[in-house]
Parts: structure tokens; C-alpha cells; sequence
């Protein structure tokens, strides 16, 4: 779509795009060009020499267990997360599309998490299940399950997939709400009239005509669980115990800043745009994004 | 509702209220937790208010954890609050005025420029952590407002929503301000920015949210305490050796660090649902 009138001007509107165009050259592209290049360097600690290595980096990351395991947990990492906050939220939501009364009520309680940080999130998971004090970590040794996530790896990671799921609720709560606002109501009461009950509607007319909605929020999801839950992670585990909640993104931070590997976390870094680059584009190119809300 | 089924609209009401109880259960163990003193909540759990309430906020305010290096929060959301405002005010302004090129005018390389805003959607902070972080360095930029917000405001989604925007705008507009003499500035400050109201207000609420809880990256350009934003100035309330977990303190200090954010979006509730629906476009 193109507007018909325009306004002519030779210089006004690179003037108006300078700003923007700056920022993103200088914080973006050009960082983003030092990645890739230094992906294929090995650099000594000091920074006093480098040698080009060609795809040596590359080779080496994936021939790294550490880097493979690391990936295997960002998968059980974000196919849970989305997994456990796409299937409450849409439990919610079909609820929250059924009721009349206190339906305004219900949103907003179900939507401010959304505002929550997620390290906050994670602070406020981590406490409950603290081994000495938590009330859920007390609760499950009541029951007779001793529960200790510094210790335990799976545990560890159960404690970040909650919390990560806890605050991504809202968002897919809403974009489900509207996607079942959506859904004709004539189709439905079609439906009724021939005799299909409430569960049989929901899975024969309901979910299939939702799946748009579903798909795109479970992309949403991989990329929220993929880069946006560093700071649960940071908080909450810092990757451990043992790198059992490793994830790519915190490995890329942990690698290159605290490491000082240069050319290795560059290298993961040019993986982790191929990713995002791969999303973005499922996104925009395959996914149908319109939502009436 | 196609049929009268009362136990099914009970079923409802019921999963809704679980449902929200859990959601909101964290908030309540948060609270109940900041309002007892330290020996209360270090070996067990309280069910209910205790007396410290206050004491426990003013102390986070004002002289911070102690243990965790006495940073009072205070000042921690006064940095929060100057990054996120500046992301807000930063974001809008340079993504209005790039949309408002990109739609109001023909030039030689509209589409690269295009394309060139779009690749920022690509390459978020995480993954190009080192080098970003390097620029800023060379810029002299670390422990700084301007480290801080700079270059987090460049945005393809709000370019894009703010295109989205006026390319609805009636051609008309544009053609009766053309005809009445008034050149493009004029008509984007006198016609275009009012009509962006409802927009701007949308993102204003979901980019405040973004860049009061923005973690990594203040996380590598803050390394005075003074410059620390609040939601990674929790993380360093955690890890304290040696030293008892005032895990009251704590909970203050998180109720504190999501207080901002969770007003905004429970009073701007409409503009919150409004942004978040259409920057996904």
C-alpha cells in the first residue's frame, strides 16, 4: 500500500531518517558486522594478537558437548515454557469467553503480570520454593518431597520454566481472548442447533478456527523464552547448578564476558541471529497477524 | 451464550478464580513477606501481615539492603525511571518522524531505508552482546544516561505501527493541506501528530513496561553502584555472602521494583491492550 500524495522535498526526508538510521548503524549494524567478523577469529586473552580462522569457531561450537547441551536445554527450556503458558492461558481464556458477569473483573487480574520484570518474576519464585523458607519448598517437604534447586538440576529448571510461564500468562491470555472474540457466533450456535456440545464444539469449530492465533503465539513464545528470559536465568540460577539451566543467550553473556572466549562467543552470537533471523521471518512471512480485539 | 448450562458457567467462574488466585498468589507471599522483621521469615513461612511494613519499605528506600552493599532503592528507580521515560520519549520521537519519511515522501533509497529499520528486528541486544557493548565503551558511554537509552531507542515495531497508522490517514488530509500552502512539517505537526494521539499514548504504555524492566543491558554498561536500574539492583540484593537473607528487604524491594509498571498498565488498561495488540501487527 502506497500513498496516492506525497510531498515533495529533496533533503527533508533523509533529515528525518537520519536519527533513526544512525542509531541503528552504529548499536546495530556495525556490532553486528564486529560479530560476524570476529566469529571467525581467535583472538589470544590478552587481545594482542588475532589470527582468521575461517569457520574454526564455528567447528569447534559445535563440536563443544558443553555448546550441545546447552542447546538441548534451551529446547526443553522454551518448548516447556511455551507449552505450560499457552495451554493455561487458553484454559483461561475459553473460561474467561464463556462468562458474562465479572469477565472485566477477571482480565485485569489475569493481565498485570504481564508488567512484571521477568528477573522480578524470578525473584518471586525463587523465594517461594527457597529450600529453608519457601512456603511451596516447605509445603513439598510436608508432603514428603525434598525439594532443593541448587542442588538439583531438573528442579532448577522447573523453577525457571514456572516463573517464566507465570509472567508470560497475560500476553497469550489476551491474544487468545481475541482470537475466540473473533470466531462468528452464528458458526457456534450452527453447531448447537445440530446437537454438538460444549466440548465437541470447542475441539471441531473452536480450536481449529484459533489456530492462526496459536501459532503465532507460539512463536512469540520461542523468542520471548529465548531471549527474553536472560534475566530469570541471571537471577535465579545463573545457569546452574552445574549448567543444568545453561541457555544459548546466557552462555553467549557468560562466554564472551565473563570467559573472555572472544572468538567463541562471537561465534554463538552469529548462531543466535540466525535463529532470530529465522523467527522473524517465519513470523512476517507465514503467520496471520491480524487480531480483532 | 447458545445454551443454558449453569454448572458450566459455575465450572467457569471457578477456573477463572483458581486461576487468578494462582496468578496473583506470588504477589500475596511477596507482601506478607515484607511486612514482617528479618527473624520472622528466615526459617519460616508467615500466613499473614506482620507489623514491619513500613519500616521494611523506608529502609529499602532510603539506606537500602546493608548487606547487600546499602544501595537505598530510592535512587535505583529514580535511574529506572529516567531510562524508561527516555526510551519512551527517544522511541516515539525518532520511529514518528522516520515512519512520516518513509510514507509522506518518494525518494532515491526509500526501500533500503526501509529494509535497513526492519534488520533491527533481527538483532536484539542478547545476541550481539560484546561488540554493542564495545561501541559504548569507545564512546565513553558506560555509567550514563545516555549509555543507558541511546541505543536501545532505535525500533522497527513502532516505525512500522506508526506507518501502519498513516497510511489509513485520508489522502485528503494531506491533499487539502497541500492545496492551503502548508509544507510536509507543517502537516505533520499540525495534522499528523494530533490524529497519532491514541497511538502514541498505546506505545508509551507498552515501552515504558519495556524499558523500566530492560535487565541485560544495563546489567553490561552500569558498573557504578550510583547508575544501577532497580530490577538489577534485586538481582544483587540475592547473592549475599555471609550474611543473613533478609528476604523481607527483598520482597520490598520487588514489590517496589514491579509497583511502576503494574499501575501503569492497571490505569491505562485500555491504551496497554491497545499497544500490545497492534505493535504485534
Amino acid at each position: 500500500m502506497e500513498k496516492r500524495v506525497t510531498f515533495k522535498n529533496p533533503w527533508l526526508p533523509y533529515l528525518l531518517l537520519t536519527p533513526q538510521l544512525a542509531i541503528t548503524a552504529v548499536f546495530f549494524l556495525w556490532p553486528a558486522s564486529q560479530a560476524l567478523f570476529q566469529s571467525m577469529l581467535i583472538e589470544d586473552p590478552f587481545g594482542l594478537s588475532s589470527e582468521f580462522v575461517w569457520f574454526e569457531n564455528f567447528d569447534e561450537l559445535f563440536a563443544d558437548p558443553l555448546y550441545l547441551r546447552s542447546m538441548g536445554i534451551t529446547a526443553v527450556f522454551s518448548i516447556s515454557t511455551a507449552a505450560l503458558s499457552l495451554s493455561s492461558a487458553l484454559l483461561l481464556a475459553v473460561m474467561a469467553d464463556r462468562v458474562i458477569k465479572g469477565a472485566a473483573f477477571y482480565k485485569l487480574a489475569l493481565l498485570w503480570p504481564y508488567a512484571v520484570a521477568p528477573a522480578v518474576a524470578g525473584v518471586l519464585w525463587l523465594f517461594m520454593f527457597s529450600p529453608a523458607n519457601g512456603i511451596i519448598a516447605l509445603t513439598l517437604r510436608y508432603l514428603g518431597y525434598e525439594w532443593n534447586h541448587v542442588l538439583n538440576g531438573g528442579e532448577a529448571m522447573v523453577l525457571v520454566v514456572i516463573a517464566a510461564a507465570w509472567k508470560q500468562i497475560a500476553y497469550n491470555f489476551l491474544f487468545f481472548l481475541a482470537g475466540l472474540q473473533s470466531i462468528p457466533k452464528s458458526l457456534i450456535e450452527a453447531a448447537a442447533i445440530d446437537g454438538a456440545g460444549p466440548g465437541k464444539r470447542f475441539w471441531t469449530i473452536v480450536f481449529p478456527l484459533l489456530t492462526p492465533t496459536s501459532f503465532f503465539l507460539l512463536v512469540v513464545n520461542v523468542v520471548y523464552a529465548f531471549f527474553d528470559t536472560f534475566g530469570i536465568i541471571h537471577a535465579v540460577t545463573s545457569g546452574g547448578p552445574a549448567g543444568a539451566t545453561n541457555i544459548l543467550v546466557y552462555k553467549v553473556y557468560a562466554d564472551g564476558f565473563i570467559g573472555l572466549d572472544l572468538g567463541g562467543s562471537a561465534a554463538q552470537s552469529v548462531i543466535l541471529m540466525i535463529i532470530v533471523g529465522a523467527l522473524t521471518v517465519v513470523q512476517f512471512r507465514y503467520l496471520e497477524r491480524r487480531v480483532q480485539y | 451464550m447458545i445454551e443454558n448450562r449453569p454448572y458450566l458457567t459455575y465450572l467457569s467462574h471457578a477456573i477463572l478464580i483458581i486461576g487468578g488466585l494462582i496468578i496473583i498468589f506470588p504477589i500475596y507471599v511477596a507482601l506478607v513477606t515484607s511486612s514482617h522483621v528479618t527473624e520472622d521469615v528466615i526459617s519460616s513461612v508467615q500466613p499473614w501481615f506482620g507489623g514491619a511494613l513500613i519500616d521494611n519499605y523506608v529502609t529499602v528506600l532510603v539506606t537500602g539492603k546493608m548487606s547487600a552493599g546499602g544501595n537505598p532503592l530510592g535512587s535505583m528507580m529514580l535511574n529506572s525511571l529516567i531510562m524508561a521515560v527516555g526510551i519512551v520519549v527517544g522511541k516515539i520521537s525518532i520511529s514518528i518522524i522516520s515512519a512520516f519519511a518513509i510514507v509522506y515522501f518518494r525518494f532515491p533509497g526509500r526501500m533500503f531505508c526501509f529494509w535497513i529499520i526492519f534488520m533491527t528486528l533481527m538483532l536484539p541486544v542478547e545476541v550481539r552482546i560484546l561488540p554493542t557493548y564495545k561501541v559504548v565503551v569507545d564512546l565513553g558511554l558506560l555509567n550514563s544516561y545516555t549509555g543507558l537509552t541511546l541505543p536501545l531507542i532505535a525500533s522497527a515495531t513502532a516505525t512500522f505501527l506508526f506507518r501502519q497508522f498513516f497510511l489509513t490517514v485520508p489522502d485528503e488530509l494531506a491533499e487539502a493541506a497541500r492545496v492551503d500552502g502548508a509544507g510536509p512539517i507543517r502537516f505533520f505537526l499540525t495534522i499528523l501528530l494530533p490524529l497519532s494521539r491514541t497511538n502514541i499514548a498505546a506505545l508509551s504504555v507498552i515501552l515504558f513496561i519495556y524499558g523500566w524492566n530492560q535487565y541485560l543491558w544495563p546489567l553490561l554498561i552500569t558498573t557504578e553502584p550510583e547508575m544501577t536500574t532497580v530490577v538489577m539492583g534485586i538481582q544483587r540484593m540475592l547473592f549475599v555472602a555471609d550474611a543473613v537473607p533478609e528476604w523481607n528487604l527483598t520482597m520490598a524491594a520487588a514489590i517496589l521494583a514491579m509497583l511502576p509498571p503494574v499501575v501503569v498498565v492497571l490505569v491505562m488498561q485500555r491504551q496497554f491492550v491497545k499497544g500490545l495488540v497492534e505493535t504485534e501487527k
